[in-house]
C-alpha cells in the first residue's frame, strides 16, 4: 500500500490515478493506408489518399499493426479478443481529414491485463504492486496544425493522420505520483521488450492522458478530472502532483472538483482546463461500415504468441534465480531494453573466453556492466569512442582479471585505454605493463625483506594485534609497486607471518 | 447500316469483333446522340474523347489481332458518383463542383481494362440521395418517356437517373449505377431497363463516393439481362483496398445464362402486397408469375415478416452512415470552400456546408446526426440494426423454400418532376420494395415488364440468395423473353 498522502488543511487525502498512455505502434505503414511512418519527414510528404481522406477512398487494416498490438496485449497477460471492431468517433477538426477517427470503443482487441511495478524505497514504493489494465484498443492519430507559418492561417500536416496508436487504459490502481512514474516506466520497458512501440516520448511516439481525484482514505472515488497528452515520465508525476493539490485546495475551500478536460504546461509544471464537461464532444461513435469486425484466427494468435521474447519480469526473475544476481542489478540490467542486450552479449562472450558457466561469471559481468564499464565511460566523456568497447574487448579484460593478471585498478585502466584506442587489451596490459606478479618467487621476497625490517610489528602481530595484517599487506604491495596479485600477497603472508 | 445507336452492349462488343462496324463509329454515334440530348440532362459533364480514345484503342488492339475485352468498343455512362481520373467527379454536389481527382475508381478501371469507353458523368440525385434525380446541384434529369397525353417533364427515378435516362433514350448502350436502397432498381423500373445490384462486396466501393458503406453497391443498367450480365462480370471482382470487398471467384455469368426454370422455387412474399400500390404493378406482379410458371418454375408463397420495418431501419441506418461519410466535405482539402472575411474554423465549416450540401443532403446529415447522438443512438441506431438483422433472417428463411424471389421495384410507375416534393416521406416510400433488399445485401434486378395505362414502363423485381446473381439474372431472362418489352419513349429531345 502507498502511503502518499496530501496533508491539507483539514487532514489527509489520498490521490487516486488512472492514466490512458498512447504509445504509436512501431510499423513502416499506417493503420489503414499504406503510407509510411517515420518521424521527421517534410510535411505532408507521408500522406496516402486515404489519410487525405479523399472522397472514395476506403481504410483497410494493416496487419502488422494488428499483430504487435495484440502481441502487446500478450505481454501484459491481458484477454485477447478474437472478435473485436471499429468504431467511429466522429468530430470535427482541420488535422482530422475524415471527420472521425477510426477507434475501438465498443469491443476492444485487448481485454483486462495487468502489470507489475517493483518496489522501490527510495522512489516511496514500499512493496511490489500490481495495477490492473482495463484494455488496448487500437486507433488512428490525427494530423498536426501548424500555426507559426502564417500571420493569418493555419496549416496542416497530415504525415501523422492515420498512424496507428495503441490506447492502453489502467484501472485507477496508482496512487502516487511514484506508482504512475514506474507504471510508465514499466510499460515503456514492455512495449519496448515486445517491439510494438519505440517508447520515444520526446518524439511523440508515447504520451499519457493523466486521470487524477483524491479523496479522504477510506472513501469512495472523488470526481476525475482527465490531463491530456503529457509527454514525459517527470510531467506525468509533476501533473498528478499539481492537479492533486489543487483539487484538495478546491474541495477544502469548500469548492467541488469539475469533471473536466485539463491541459498540462510542461513550462510551470500546472495545469489549467481546456474544457468543461458541458463543451464536451458528443462522439456519435458507430461500427465502421468501412470495416468489417476484426476475427483472429488461432494460427495468428500463435505466431503472435511463439514471437514474444522473454519478458522484463520473467528475466529479473531469472537473473536472480539462476545468475544469482543481486535483486537490484537484476532490476537493473533488465529495465531497458538496450542494458539486457549488452549485458547478455558480453556475459555470454566472457563466459566463453573464461571457459565457465555463466552464472559463474554473471555477477562480475553485472557488476563490470552496471558501475566499473559506465563509471570508466563517462570519466573519459569525449576522448573515449563508445564503439571500441566491443564484447570481445570488454570479455578479455574480464577473463585477465578473472585469471588474476590485472587488477581491478588495471582493469579500468585497459578499458579507458582501449576506449581511446581500440587497441588489443592483452596487448595493452603487456605492453603497459598493467600486469600484476603473481609470481610467488617475487612476492616472497618482498615479504621476507618487509618481516626483516619490521621486527617489532611482527612481534606484535604475532602477540596478537591482527589489525598490523594491514600494514604489512601495504608494506608488501608498495615495495611491488602495486603490481602485485593482492590474493597471493594475502595468502602467502598469513602462511609466513603464522 | 442499323442505327449504331439502337445496339446494345452485346450486339455491339460483338459488331466490333466480328467487323460489322469500328469501335470508333460507335463511339461517334453516341458521342453525337449525347450531344443532341441536351434537354435531358442526364450528364454533368460529356467525356467525347475519353470514349474516342477508347475505341481507337480497341480498333487497333482487333487490327493487331488481340483479344478483345469482354467490353471492347462499348462506350458507357458513368454516373457522376465514381471517382474518374483527370475528370471531374461531384457526386452531383456543388461541395464538390470542380474536383477531380487524381485516381480511378476500381469498377470504371475494371470498365475501361475490359475496353469500354466513357462518353460522360451521369446525373444524378445529389450524393446518390433521392429517388427522382430532383436533388442534383446540376439540375434535374428528365425521363425520356412520357405519360400518355401529357407534355408533363417524368422523373427517370434516382438516384441513378442520369444512367436511366441515358440508357432509356438511346445515348448510352450501357451505364453504371449504385444502388444503397434501390438506386439502380427504381429508375430502372421507371424507364423500362434493366439494372441489376450484386450481392454487397461483389463490386468494390473503392473510389465511389460513399454515401452508406455497408449499403452501397455498384451495378450496371443496361437495355437487356444479357447486357447486365456481360457489363456486371466486367465490374465486378474482389479489391484488396476495400475491406468489405468478397474476397470470392467471379463466374462467367453470360454464358451461364438459362432461362429455363424447371426445377425453380420463385418465392412470392405476401407482405409484399401493401396498401399504395397501384393495381397496374399487382397486376405486372401476377403477370410475372404466370411467366416465371411457363419458364419451368414452380411458385410458392413465402414471408418476409418484417418487411414493414425495412423502410424506417433503412431510413436510420443510412442517414446515420451518410452523416459520417460526407463529414470529410469539409472545405479544408478539396472541394469548395466558404470563407468568409475574419471568421475560423467552425465559421468555415458551417459557410462551406450549408452552401455546398442541397437540402436532402443536409436534411439525411441532420437524420443521422441525430440518432448516432448521445441518448438517442439505442432507441434508433442499434433498434435498426436489430430490425436489419431480422429483415436479413426473413430472407434467409424464404430462400429455404425458394430460388429466387419476385415482387414489383416500385409501388407505383414514374411520376411528373415536381410533383412529390411536398413530403420527402412519400419520396422514400417508393423505395418500400427495393429496401429490404438492400438491407439484406442481396443480389436483386429490376427488369422492365410492361407498361400501364399511361404508357410509362413498369418493372419487375427479382432478389436471390446471396451470391447468386446468376439465379436472379436467369429469372430476369426468363421474364424478359415472355414480356416482350419494346416500348420505347419518342424521341422528343
Amino acid at each position: 500500500m502507498s502511503n502518499y498522502r496530501i496533508q491539507g488543511a483539514t487532514g489527509e487525502w489520498e490521490v487516486v490515478i488512472g492514466l490512458e498512455v498512447h504509445a504509436q505502434v512501431t510499423s513502416n505503414s499506417k493503420l489503414f493506408s499504406g503510407a509510411a511512418t517515420a518521424f521527421g519527414a517534410e510535411p505532408n510528404s507521408q500522406v496516402s489518399l486515404v489519410d487525405a481522406a479523399m472522397p472514395g477512398m476506403l481504410p483497410v487494416p494493416n496487419r502488422e499493426c494488428i499483430r504487435q498490438a495484440v502481441r502487446t496485449g500478450m505481454a501484459i497477460e491481458a484477454q485477447i479478443n478474437a472478435w473485436s471492431r471499429f468504431d467511429r468517433k466522429n468530430y470535427f477538426y482541420a488535422d482530422l481529414p475524415q471527420g472521425y477517427q477510426i477507434s475501438q470503443l465498443y469491443h476492444p482487441l485487448v481485454g483486462e491485463g495487468s502489470l507489475l511495478i517493483e518496489a522501490d524505497e527510495k522512489a516511496g514504493i514500499p512493496e511490489d504492486k500490481v495495477i490492473g489494465i482495463e484494455r488496448i484498443h487500437v486507433e488512428q492519430d490525427a494530423g498536426k496544425l501548424m500555426h507559426d507559418q502564417h500571420p493569418t492561417m493555419s496549416y496542416v500536416d497530415l504525415n501523422r493522420s492515420g498512424v496507428a496508436l495503441m490506447e492502453i487504459v489502467s484501472k485507477p490502481d496508482m496512487r502516487s505520483p511514484a506508482e504512475a512514474g514506474a507504471y510508465v516506466r514499466k510499460l515503456r520497458s514492455i512495449l519496448r521488450y515486445v517491439g510494438s512501440c519505440d517508447g520515444n516520448m520526446e518524439e511523440g511516439s508515447m504520451r499519457a492522458d493523466v486521470n487524477v481525484s483524491v479523496r479522504r482514505p477510506g472513501e469512495p472515488f472523488g470526481t476525475r478530472t482527465e490531463t491530456k497528452n503529457v509527454n514525459s515520465v517527470r510531467f506525468v508525476m509533476q501533473a498528478i502532483e499539481h492537479e492533486a493539490m489543487r483539487q484538495v485546495d478546491v474541495l477544502e475551500a469548500g469548492g467541488t472538483v469539475v469533471q473536466e478536460t485539463r491541459l498540462f504546461d510542461p513550462g510551470t509544471g500546472t495545469t489549467r482546463t481546456m474544457r468543461s464537461k458541458e463543451d464536451a464532444h458528443d462522439y456519435r461513435y458507430f461500427p465502421d461500415p468501412d470495416l468489417l469486425p476484426l476475427v483472429l484466427e488461432e494460427d495468428f494468435l500463435a505466431e503472435c504468441r511463439a514471437s514474444l521474447p522473454e519478458l522484463p519480469d520473467a528475466k529479473r526473475k531469472r537473473y536472480v534465480e539462476v545468475l544469482g544476481l543481486t535483486p537490484y542489478n537484476a532490476r537493473e540490467l533488465t529495465a531497458e531494453v538496450e542494458t539486457f542486450a549488452r549485458f547478455e552479449t558480453l556475459l555470454a562472450e566472457t563466459a566463453n573466453t573464461i571457459g565457465k558457466v555463466e552464472p559463474e561469471v554473471a555477477t562480475q559481468v553485472a557488476n563490470w556492466s552496471l558501475s566499473v564499464a559506465p563509471g570508466v565511460v563517462k570519466a573519459l566523456g569525449d576522448e573515449g569512442d563508445p564503439a571500441n568497447a566491443t564484447a570481445a574487448a570488454q570479455a578479455a579484460i574480464l577473463a585477465m582479471q578473472d585469471k588474476g593478471e590485472i587488477s581491478g585498478g588495471q582493469a579500468k585502466e585497459i578499458f579507458e585505454i582501449v576506449l581511446k584506442t581500440g587497441r588489443d587489451p592483452a596487448e595493452i596490459a603487456e605492453a603497459e605493463g598493467l600486469k600484476q606478479v603473481s609470481d610467488t618467487g617475487a612476492i616472497e621476497a618482498a615479504i621476507d625483506a618487509v618481516i626483516a625490517a619490521n621486527p617489532d610489528k611482527v612481534e606484535d602481530y604475532r602477540g596478537g594485534k591482527d589489525k598490523l595484517f594491514g600494514f604489512f599487506v601495504g608494506q608488501v604491495m608498495k615495495a611491488m609497486a602495486g603490481k602485485a596479485n593482492p590474493g597471493v600477497v594475502n595468502q602467502l603472508l598469513k602462511d609466513k607471518l603464522g | 447500316m442499323t442505327d449504331l445507336t439502337s445496339l446494345g452492349v452485346k450486339d455491339i462488343r460483338d459488331g466490333v469483333r466480328g467487323g460489322s462496324f469500328t469501335a470508333r463509329e460507335v463511339a461517334e454515334a453516341f458521342n453525337t446522340a449525347v450531344a443532341e440530348a441536351a434537354a435531358l440532362n442526364a450528364f454533368i459533364v460529356t467525356t467525347p474523347d475519353h470514349a474516342l480514345a477508347a475505341a481507337d484503342k480497341v480498333d487497333a488492339a482487333r487490327a493487331a489481332g488481340e483479344e478483345l475485352g469482354r467490353m471492347a468498343g462499348v462506350p458507357i455512362g458513368m454516373k457522376d458518383l465514381f471517382a474518374t481520373h483527370g475528370v471531374q467527379t461531384t457526386a452531383a454536389s456543388h461541395i464538390l463542383e470542380g474536383f477531380e481527382p487524381r485516381y480511378e475508381s476500381t469498377v470504371s478501371q475494371k470498365l475501361w481494362d475490359a475496353g469500354a469507353g466513357m462518353l460522360g458523368k451521369l446525373n444524378l440525385d445529389q450524393f446518390a440521395m433521392g429517388s427522382s434525380n430532383e436533388t442534383s446541384y446540376f439540375g434535374n434529369v428528365t425521363s425520356p418517356w412520357k405519360k400518355a397525353g401529357s407534355n408533363a417533364a417524368m422523373s427517370p427515378g434516382g438516384s441513378s437517373g442520369g444512367s436511366s435516362a441515358a440508357v432509356a433514350a438511346r445515348i448510352a448502350p450501357a451505364a453504371t449505377g449504385t444502388d444503397t436502397g434501390g438506386s439502380i432498381r427504381q429508375p430502372a423500373a421507371f424507364t423500362g431497363i434493366c439494372g441489376i445490384k450484386p450481392t454487397y462486396g461483389r463490386c468494390s466501393r473503392w473510389g465511389i463516393v460513399a454515401f452508406a458503406s455497408s449499403l452501397d453497391q455498384a451495378g450496371p443498367m443496361a437495355r437487356s439481362v444479357e447486357d447486365c450480365a456481360i457489363m456486371l462480370g466486367a465490374m465486378a471482382g474482389f479489391d484488396p483496398k476495400d475491406a468489405t470487398s468478397l474476397q470470392m471467384d467471379v463466374p462467367d455469368w453470360e454464358a451461364a445464362l438459362n432461362s429455363d426454370l424447371r426445377g425453380k422455387k420463385v418465392g412470392i412474399p405476401r407482405e409484399y402486397r401493401m396498401a399504395g400500390t397501384d393495381q397496374a404493378i399487382l397486376d405486372s406482379w401476377e403477370q410475372g408469375k404466370a411467366w416465371l410458371k411457363d419458364a419451368g418454375a414452380e411458385i410458392v408463397d413465402v414471408s418476409l415478416p418484417h418487411t414493414k420495418y425495412a423502410l424506417p431501419a433503412y431510413y436510420i441506418v443510412a442517414p446515420a452512415e451518410a452523416s459520417s461519410n460526407l463529414a470529410r466535405y469539409d472545405g479544408v482539402r478539396y472541394g469548395m470552400r466558404d470563407l468568409p472575411d475574419g471568421v475560423g474554423l467552425q465559421d468555415m465549416y458551417a459557410a462551406t456546408r450549408a452552401a455546398g450540401f442541397g437540402d436532402e443532403v443536409k436534411r439525411r446529415i441532420l437524420i443521422g446526426t441525430y440518432v448516432l447522438s448521445a441518448g438517442f443512438y439505442d432507441a434508433y441506431y442499434t433498434q435498426a440494426q436489430k430490425v436489419r438483422a431480422l429483415v436479413a433472417r426473413d430472407f434467409e428463411r424464404a430462400f429455404e423454400q425458394c430460388d429466387v424471389i419476385l415482387a414489383p421495384t416500385t409501388p407505383t410507375a414514374s411520376f411528373p418532376l415536381g410533383s412529390m416534393n411536398e413530403d420527402p416521406l412519400t419520396m422514400y416510400l417508393n423505395d418500400v420494395f427495393a429496401v429490404p433488399a438492400s438491407l439484406a445485401g442481396l443480389p436483386a434486378m429490376s427488369v422492365p415488364a410492361t407498361v400501364n395505362a399511361d404508357g410509362l414502363p413498369l418493372g419487375l423485381q427479382l432478389v436471390g440468395r446471396p451470391f447468386d446473381e446468376q439465379g436472379v439474372l436467369d429469372a430476369g431472362l426468363a421474364i424478359q423473353e415472355r414480356a416482350g418489352f419494346t416500348a420505347m419513349p419518342d424521341k422528343w429531345w
